[in-house]
């Protein structure tokens, strides 16, 4: 329900109203919870509202880190599934 | 699509898998509640349990808004098309919900109910400009994501006199049902699957902003980790709260900062408050009744209040005896624990909540891991 996606802004309109692109599909948009908006952000879309501004920095960031942590994890010679870690623990009720 | 595909790669997928693994400490468990069923949808879709080790275990919480509307709440809706004759409008996630009489809003609406499907609050508008003879009502549900373009809509239709608009408010707050999930007289008779963290709401905090929950880090002593709704969102905030867990932090962190701040969306915020006013209580299907847990319209906008506007009068319904959405909800069962799952209670003629959305636990277990459950017990016999 509360599915929401990341569109980005094309063209903005008088009383709040903008077109925006979702993967190629252009649809109307209002910009009246956000301010500041412009052409060329993206925007998170939610029952034709864009509920806030994307930042682009703060994606590459968490992006970097995902990426990293598995780095990290693969260096340390980690596994996936951790097979047996919990064997001799009773299972639960 | 960005900021889509990019956070569903599989290669970084395995990386967070590999990290987690290589965290996790073999001599605990760690029970993590995700409270949306955006994630719950995006856990049971991407395979995530499969990518965790066995002691990391995920509850699905209650957070979808279609599975906690109560029955009755559908039946005054319902009413509202069949008896006042209202053109009422929705959105489509409440149409196929089974309510009174063997009706739902679909089968309503071919008894001759005007129920029509829109995709935003703005369409129920045009479509009250356009019928100027009609009564309108939008039957408005949802969390706090959903809250705000409600609240522009009942501004937007009294300074443009629309007098044959009304609303029929359902919308409900998390952080009063992640405080039920945690501490309710329920929780006294199904026990608890004892909680070491939780994945906090995605769009929600857009809105919220991180601050409503440092009082479950604080008093409750829970870690929680705002996540976006993609896989890999959700695979790094249990690496967060892995963290946590083992260097005995309890803490509101942020893995969604490209969407959420401290502070959240202000300007929404305050469009709601000056629209919506706390409820004192409000049923919810599968958690029942929840203090302080929803929004109704303020005195200044009664005009557009549909409760007031045609006398409603809210009847309980109760869900099937032999349901176990309470204990499923709160981790103490799983959706194959119940008696009805899969049996009588389907996606198609759901029984309790957890069944009734595709973001539901049972509905979600359903649709994408029964066919596991079935391979094992294959690979058993």
């Amino acid at each position: 329900m509360c599915l929401a996606i990341p569109a980005r802004v094309c063209e903005i309109g008088d009383a709040d109203q903008a077109i925006v692109d979702l993967g190629g599909v252009r649809k109307e948009c209002s910009l009246a919870l956000v301010d500041g908006v412009e052409v060329g952000d993206y925007v998170i879309l939610h029952v034709g509202y864009a509920l806030t501004r994307l930042d682009p920095e703060e994606a590459a960031k968490t992006l970097a880190l995902m990426a990293e942590a598995g780095v990290l994890a693969a260096r340390d010679g980690g596994h996936i599934g951790n097979a047996g870690a919990v064997s001799d623990l009773a299972p639960e009720a | 699509m960005k900021y889509v595909t990019e956070f569903r790669d599989g290669g970084v997928a395995q990386g967070l898998a590999r990290a987690i693994a290589a965290e996790v400490r073999p001599d605990r468990r760690y029970n993590f509640m995700e409270f949306c069923g955006g994630h719950t949808h995006a856990i049971s879709r991407y395979g995530v349990p499969d990518l965790l080790p066995p002691n990391v275990r995920m509850i699905h919480g209650p957070g979808c808004p279609v599975c906690v509307l109560p029955i009755g709440r559908i039946d005054l809706a319902i009413r509202l098309a069949l008896d006042n004759g209202v053109i009422l409008c929705t959105y489509a996630d409440t149409l196929r919900v089974p309510a009174s009489d063997g009706l739902s809003l679909m089968r309503a609406k071919a008894r001759g109910g005007d129920i029509r499907m829109v995709y935003a609050v703005t369409d129920a508008l045009k479509i009250a400009r356009d019928h100027p003879e009609r009564e309108v009502v939008f039957f408005a549900i949802g969390f706090e994501t959903t809250t705000p373009p409600t609240a522009v809509a009942i501004k937007l239709a009294r300074d443009q006199g629309l007098g044959n608009f009304s609303v029929l408010c359902c919308h409900v707050l998390t952080p009063s049902a992640i405080m039920n999930i945690l501490e309710s007289p329920e929780v006294r008779d199904l026990g608890v699957v004892p909680l070491d963290g939780f994945i906090g709401p995605a769009h929600v905090s857009t809105v919220i902003g991180s601050r409503p929950y440092a009082f479950f880090a604080e008093e409750y002593r829970k870690p929680v980790v705002i996540a976006g709704f993609e896989p890999l969102d959700v695979m790094q905030a249990i690496l967060m709260l892995v963290r946590q867990v083992n260097d005995g932090r309890a803490v509101v962190e942020n893995e969604f900062t490209r969407a959420v701040t401290e502070q959240g969306n202000e300007k929404a915020q305050d469009l709601v408050s000056e629209v919506f006013e706390l409820r004192r209580s409000f049923e919810w299907r599968g958690l029942g009744e929840v203090p302080y847990s929803a929004l109704r319209i303020r005195e200044g906008f009664a005009a557009f209040d549909a409760e007031r506007r045609y006398g409603l009068a809210y009847k309980p319904v109760p869900d099937n005896k032999a349901c176990d959405c309470g204990a499923i909800l709160r981790g103490v069962k799983g959706p194959t624990d119940c008696k009805l799952f899969g049996t009588v209670c389907t996606p198609e003629n759901p029984m309790g909540s957890c069944m009734v959305s595709s973001e539901g636990a049972c509905a979600a277990h359903y649709t994408y891991g029964r066919y596991k459950d079935a391979s094992v017990l294959e690979a058993g016999a």
